[in-house]
This record gives C-alpha cells, sequence and structure tokens, in this order.
C-alpha cells in the first residue's frame, strides 16, 4: 500500500544531508512552509544551498535558517525587502553567496529541472548584467540567454490538502512556487492542513499529481503573518 | 507661458486612458499600481500578478486581509469573480509567451530607443534585488514606463544611453511623465502629448534629446 503521509516533520526530513539544494516554495510569507523550515532548522542538516524567491522575513522561518548558520549560499529573484535584515546582514559580510536570478528564469529553471530539460533559451536579461558570460542565440530574429535547469535534492512545499498517494491542492496565491518545486527535487515534502480520503480531492481540480511528492505532513492551520511590504503611509 | 505638471492622479488617469477595453494588465509596484484606480468607466481589464493571479481585484477592506492572497508588492489584495489562481512556471509564461497585453513599470532611466533600467542604481554594497522585472519587460506585448520626467534635481531620466544598470533592451514603447507622454521608436523619441502650454521645443530643451513630431 502507498501512503506517503509522514507522522511527523522530524520524521519527514530526517535524511536531509549536508550540503543540499534545498528548494523552499513561497512568495514572501504567503505559501512560505514555515513548518518545515522550522524541522529542517531542528534537524540540523548544514552548509545548504536554498533557492527560494526571497530571502527570509523578520527573524523566524528562513531568516532564522539563515540565522543559524546553515546555509552556505541563496538561489534567489529578491533577497531585498524591508525586514530582510537577516540575510543583508550576512550578505554584507561574506558569510553568504547569492546567485541572483530574474523571477520568470527562477520558475523557468525549476520547472526544466522538473520536466527534464537540459538547458533552453530564454530571452529574459539579454543584454544585462545578469546574462554575462552567459551563452546566448538570435532565434527567429530575437536574442536569447541559454540557461540551465535548478535541480533541488530537496523540496518543501506548503499545501492545503492532501491524499495519502500525495496528490496536493494549494490555497489561493500561496500555490506560486510550489507545483514547480514539487517536480524538481528527489525528495518533495509537503505540509498540508487536511488529509483526504483517496478520490475525495477532485481529479479535475488536483494542482500537483502525487507521482510528484514523496512525503505529506498534516500541520495546524495558522493564517498567514503580512511580512515584506511597507505599509502605504 | 506657465504651465502645470500632471499630479500624480493625473499621471495614473492618463496611463489609464490608453489601457484598452478587454486588456491583460500587470501594474509594477508603487506608482504604477495607482493606475487601477484610474480605469475609465465601462472599459473591462484583467490584472495579472506575477505570483499567480488573473483577474486581482483591489485591497480588501481593513480586518478581511488574507496572506495567502497579495499582490507582488506583497500587500493584501482580492480576486474578483471569473479570476484565476495558477503556479509561478505558468505565471511567466503569460508574459515571456506574449500573452499579456500591456505592463507598465516605473524606471530610473530610459533610453530614446527604449532601453529600460529599473532594477539596480548599481551603487556598491547595495543589495541586488531583480524580482520579476526583466522578466515583464521584455514578456508583455507592450511595456510602458510611468515616471517623474525630471529628477530631484532636475535631470532628465530620459536619456541617450542609460547609465544604470540595464533591465532590458528596446523594451518601452511608450513613456508617461508629469510632463508629457512619448513613444520610443528605433528612431528616438517621437510626441504623443504635452501638459497645457508646455512647448513641443520647450520639452526638447527639458530632455536634452531631439523629439519627432
Amino acid at each position: 500500500m502507498i501512503n506517503k503521509i509522514a507522522a511527523s516533520i522530524a520524521e519527514a526530513l530526517a535524511d536531509v544531508r549536508d550540503g543540499s539544494t534545498v528548494l523552499i516554495a513561497g512568495f514572501g510569507t504567503s505559501g512560505i512552509p514555515a513548518e518545515l523550515i522550522d524541522g529542517l532548522i531542528a534537524q540540523g542538516a548544514k552548509d545548504l544551498t536554498v533557492v527560494n524567491n526571497n530571502a527570509g522575513n523578520a527573524d523566524h522561518g528562513l531568516a532564522a535558517l539563515l540565522k543559524a548558520g546553515r546555509v552556505r549560499k541563496i538561489v534567489c529573484s529578491f533577497p531585498r525587502q524591508v525586514d530582510s535584515w537577516v540575510f543583508d546582514e550576512l550578505y554584507r559580510s561574506g558569510k553568504l553567496e547569492l546567485e541572483l536570478v530574474p523571477q520568470g528564469n527562477l520558475a523557468e529553471r525549476i520547472r526544466a529541472a522538473g520536466a527534464g530539460i537540459g538547458a533552453f533559451f530564454c530571452p529574459t536579461a539579454y543584454g544585462t548584467e545578469l546574462a554575462k558570460g552567459k551563452e546566448t542565440r538570435e532565434i527567429g530574429g530575437r536574442h536569447y540567454v541559454l540557461e540551465y535547469p535548478i535541480h533541488g535534492d530537496v523540496a518543501l512545499v506548503k499545501a492545503e490538502a492532501g491524499d495519502r498517494w500525495g496528490n496536493l491542492v494549494y490555497r489561493k496565491a500561496a500555490r506560486n512556487f510550489g507545483p514547480v518545486m514539487a517536480t524538481a527535487a528527489k525528495l518533495t515534502v509537503a505540509t498540508v492542513h487536511e488529509i483526504r480520503e483517496l478520490g475525495e480531492l477532485d481529479p479535475e481540480a488536483i494542482v500537483t499529481p502525487g507521482i510528484f511528492v514523496n512525503r505529506i505532513v498534516k500541520i495546524p492551520r495558522v493564517a498567514t503573518q503580512g511580512a515584506g511590504f511597507k505599509k502605504a503611509a | 507661458m506657465a504651465y502645470q505638471k500632471r499630479t500624480k492622479d493625473q499621471l495614473a488617469r492618463r496611463v489609464a486612458q490608453d489601457i484598452f477595453d478587454g486588456a491583460y494588465v500587470n501594474l509594477g509596484i508603487g506608482m504604477p499600481t495607482t493606475v487601477a484606480n484610474h480605469i475609465p468607466a465601462g472599459r473591462e481589464i484583467i490584472l495579472h500578478s506575477e505570483n499567480g493571479i488573473l483577474g486581482m481585484g483591489p485591497a480588501p477592506a481593513e480586518g478581511q486581509e488574507d496572506y495567502d492572497l497579495i499582490n507582488a508588492g506583497k500587500q493584501p489584495v482580492s480576486l474578483l469573480a471569473g479570476g484565476a489562481y495558477f503556479h509561478h512556471a505558468d505565471s511567466f509564461a503569460m508574459m515571456r509567451g506574449g500573452h499579456l497585453d500591456i505592463c507598465v513599470l516605473g524606471a530610473f532611466q530610459v533610453s530614446a530607443k527604449g532601453d529600460l533600467a529599473n532594477w539596480s542604481t548599481g551603487e556598491p554594497g547595495a543589495i541586488p534585488a531583480v524580482g520579476g522585472a526583466m522578466d515583464l519587460a521584455i514578456g508583455a506585448r507592450q511595456t510602458w514606463v510611468m515616471m517623474d520626467l525630471l529628477t530631484k534635481k532636475g535631470e532628465s531620466k530620459i536619456v541617450e544611453r542609460c547609465t544604470y544598470p540595464l533591465t532590458g533592451i528596446g523594451c518601452v514603447k511608450k513613456i508617461y511623465t508629469e510632463l508629457c507622454t512619448l513613444e520610443c521608436t528605433p528612431q528616438g523619441l517621437k510626441l504623443v502629448d504635452t501638459v497645457e502650454g508646455l512647448t513641443h521645443a520647450e520639452l526638447e530643451k527639458l530632455v536634452g534629446l531631439p523629439i519627432a513630431a
């Protein structure tokens, strides 16, 4: 019998190794798998490369993982936020390597990894600093930059509901990077707030089919907190 | 003759006036976001947010915020009836694939031929951040810039060649400012309109570049 439901976050993350590339879903705090990040801090894996759209907010979640000194390199599109002081300090003091990637390239490079694409030509960033040193090609009169996939050893995803086969649905814009990251890692772990019986999730509406998911853990529902933006004066 | 600058609201209204009925539009963080408040009555437009929303609606009432439903600036928004959620790769396929009709972005500088600089001032020690700017700039069918023409020092932000790091090459089609609306073409700038009382010659002097009538 297939049963991807793990009893606890500790069990789900037990075999994450030092030096892993960890894809962490979320856009700001929306869709960020905070409980899994806390679990990763407790688990102790170090020398990690983290792939996330941002680089942590305030002192919790991803920022806490950075602060704990577990991360060697971060791959993201937008590290600078009003409350990204943990990242700012580590980056400025040279303790954290940054690979800055345009957001669409980040998503597409992860998608490529999950889809078995070796590399792809993308028009984004052509002629800019972020394409420096990269191979380019003119195709049909347009300029493209060669981009390589981003493979994960582990993907951490926050979903809304799932079943024992690993099928997932998400909530609102918290979906963001979850479905693409789930496809691109050797081990994909998702948290859900509800576990459904097989057949209860509408097969027409399943966003991530279970083949992309290795483990799911049920966690209590806590409302997502706002972060990373400046309140209007 | 004296002339009046467009206020922020007037500028937003000027941009909104050119957004056609049925357009799929991405409004960048900051000033462009305010364009949504000025869409002329009777036009139905669909707003895209790069974190996976089409049919984005206005900010919810206080106390109704849901932080799983935020815009690219990470502020709470709502979803209109008919709206949809999707993942990030689909969201950026909508840009790069040429499905998005218009994006409106802010800028540090725009060149006469439409090069855009809006992601980095290139200052040493500054923390770089690009987000979706480069994907949007080259992906939307039309990229419009909305900005003040003049810096606080009175220098034109429309330049012959950008000195700030580039976001995209030749991608800006129109520039909306507090004083004028211009088109960027491979041959250079073309005048669309100026505020009342500002002559073509005076505008060319402020910009420091030739502007075709």
